[in-house]
């Protein structure tokens, strides 16, 4: 298993599994698959693709500790551009095709429609977390402050889930599944942290005394 | 990395060969097995897109409406692939796949209510009301998208005259046919069933309310409402209600499942405008199908000449 998640070709293997729906969006363009509003239909997919990123990168560390496989990091990177890169697709086709780039239109659009308003600032949070994504950002920035900058991805990923929510008229069950993947991901997370936090003290603290014996 | 022998496992604790092989195998097969089940459909659905196989009746000799426009007509595949009926599922495709085995026969659409005479219609009664006519017609959804379509069938006031309301008949109520068993998805829309929706009688007396039992010169595809519904090309689209059972004449301004749902949102009236945002869509605009852009949406949706003298002195915002 190991010499599999660590194989150059595996990354190369993932990479392109990963361009299948943009792939399937292509196919679809050429052969008058897009249905009656292809508009809406590639909004739709990129959207929903952006939240599947978002989850399958969030995935990766419980994955990681809960199966022993720490090599799956090799993949968090991939996943959460690829999530950035739906998003791009899924934003591109709103201010072209939507407002036909209408810098004024577009403005008071995001003011006033509060599902435009929260998938923006989903938009927003991610920025920054694909510009700092390279190894250069995170030396300069320091592992710790990186750290704590990508945590904001579980805020991204619920302002994708309220997004989604609050653009559907009455049919929730999508919006509320990705919620709960979103909701599980970060209990499991807060829970990590709570418990690490509580056994790392008990264990620590006895060892303390005596490796600071000139303090 | 610590390996630690166990002391406490015998020999006999090992799970016999045969047994570990098969249960490899049979976790192998089943996850392959699901795999290329899964696949496999995706794939035959995605080369072979569901067609409906229309039982539909050609109509002739259609009187050609004054009211039509001469905007280009939408293909009869877009707007039997693309539509909403939330009975049938919630997405824009499901109408067309869920819809094909809904049982039609024998419909009876009931008239009651404050009228000197109340009628049970079957469908045969309903074509012999007035001649068909064919009425091209814009048709704006509330969710920014549009259409235009050549119906069949002629304006509701000759059933009005019809069945004679009484002077306390102000409002028409409408209900949608509703049958779990035959509409299962219906379960899952979020909205309460059966649909109901209303006019005032003013409005349901102008010659622009339409009583549709067809479209391209056939009647109506279950998908689309069969087999007869209402049109109202100045309202959003949801106002048009489809597979009509019940029409009731009364005074009280009725109840509508879109209001009843979400109140802030959809009003009584939904006229088309332009000037009243959503908060889901802006409503100054919207995408005509089969077109990249968006283009302006028309008050009334172009059809004020006809209608706006209905809402003299009505602030529009307020009755929205």
């Amino acid at each position: 298993m190991r010499a599999i998640l660590t194989s150059k070709w595996t990354k190369v293997v993932v990479f392109l599994l990963c361009l299948i729906p943009l792939g399937g969006l292509v196919w679809r363009g050429f052969h008058n698959g897009l249905g009656a509003n292809p508009v809406e239909f590639i909004q739709l997919t990129t959207g929903r693709w952006t939240l599947r990123f978002l989850v399958l990168t969030l995935c990766i560390t419980p994955f990681r500790k809960l199966l022993n496989l720490p090599d799956l990091i090799r993949f968090r990177r991939m996943l959460g551009l690829f999530a950035f890169s739906y998003l791009c697709i899924h934003f591109l086709t709103y201010l072209v095709l939507d407002q036909s780039l209408d810098l004024a239109a577009i403005w008071k659009d995001i003011a006033k429609r509060p599902f435009i308003t929260v998938g923006f600032l989903g938009f927003l949070l991610l920025l920054p977390l694909a510009i700092t994504s390279t190894a250069g950002w995170i030396r300069r920035l320091g592992g710790r402050r990186w750290q704590m900058l990508h945590r904001a991805i579980y805020f991204a990923a619920l302002c994708g889930v309220i997004h989604y929510y609050w653009k559907v008229k009455s049919d929730v069950r999508m919006p509320l599944f990705y919620g709960a993947l979103v909701a599980i991901l970060l209990l499991w997370r807060l829970g990590d942290w709570f418990f690490r936090r509580g056994s790392t003290a008990t264990k620590l603290s006895p060892q303390r005394a005596p490796a600071n014996p000139s303090s | 990395m610590l390996i630690r022998k166990a002391t406490d496992l015998t020999y006999a604790d090992v799970t016999p060969k045969p047994v570990y092989l098969n249960r490899r195998k049979f976790l192998q097969a089943m996850s392959i097995a699901s795999a290329t089940a899964v696949l496999s459909r995706r794939l035959y659905e995605f080369a072979a897109p569901s067609q409906t196989a229309l039982a539909a009746t050609k109509f002739s000799g259609l009187i050609k409406s004054p009211f039509s426009t001469t905007e280009k007509e939408n293909s009869f595949e877009n707007v039997t692939h693309y539509n909403n009926f939330y009975e049938f599922g919630t997405d824009k495709s499901d109408p067309a796949k869920n819809a094909q085995n809904f049982n039609i026969s024998n419909w009876v659409v009931s008239v009651e209510g404050d009228v000197a005479k109340p009628r049970k219609l079957s469908m045969d009664e309903i074509l012999k009301i007035a001649p068909l006519e064919e009425r091209i017609y814009r048709h704006r959804c509330v969710e920014a998208w549009s259409i235009v379509v050549p119906w069949i069938g002629f304006s509701f006031s000759n059933l009005v005259k019809l069945v004679e309301p009484t002077p306390k008949a102000q409002f028409v109520a409408f209900q949608s046919y509703y049958d779990p068993r035959q509409m299962p998805q219906g379960r899952w829309a979020g909205i309460a069933f059966p649909y109901v929706e209303g006019l005032r009688l003013d409005e349901a007396m102008s010659p622009l309310t339409f009583l549709c039992v067809g479209m391209y010169e056939e009647s109506l595809p279950n998908q689309d409402g069969a087999p007869v519904r209402m049109v109202i090309p100045w309202k959003y689209g949801f106002k048009s209600i489809k597979s009509l059972v019940k029409i009731k004449f009364q005074s009280k301004m009725p109840p509508t499942t879109w209001n009843i749902a979400n109140p802030q949102e959809y009003g009584f009236y939904s006229n088309v405008n332009p000037n009243v945002p959503n908060p889901r869509y802006s409503q100054a605009r919207e995408r005509r199908l089969g077109e990249f852009f968006m283009r302006n949406t028309l008050m009334f949706n172009g059809y004020g000449d006809q209608v706006a003298s209905l809402y003299n002195g009505m602030d529009l915002k307020k009755y929205y």
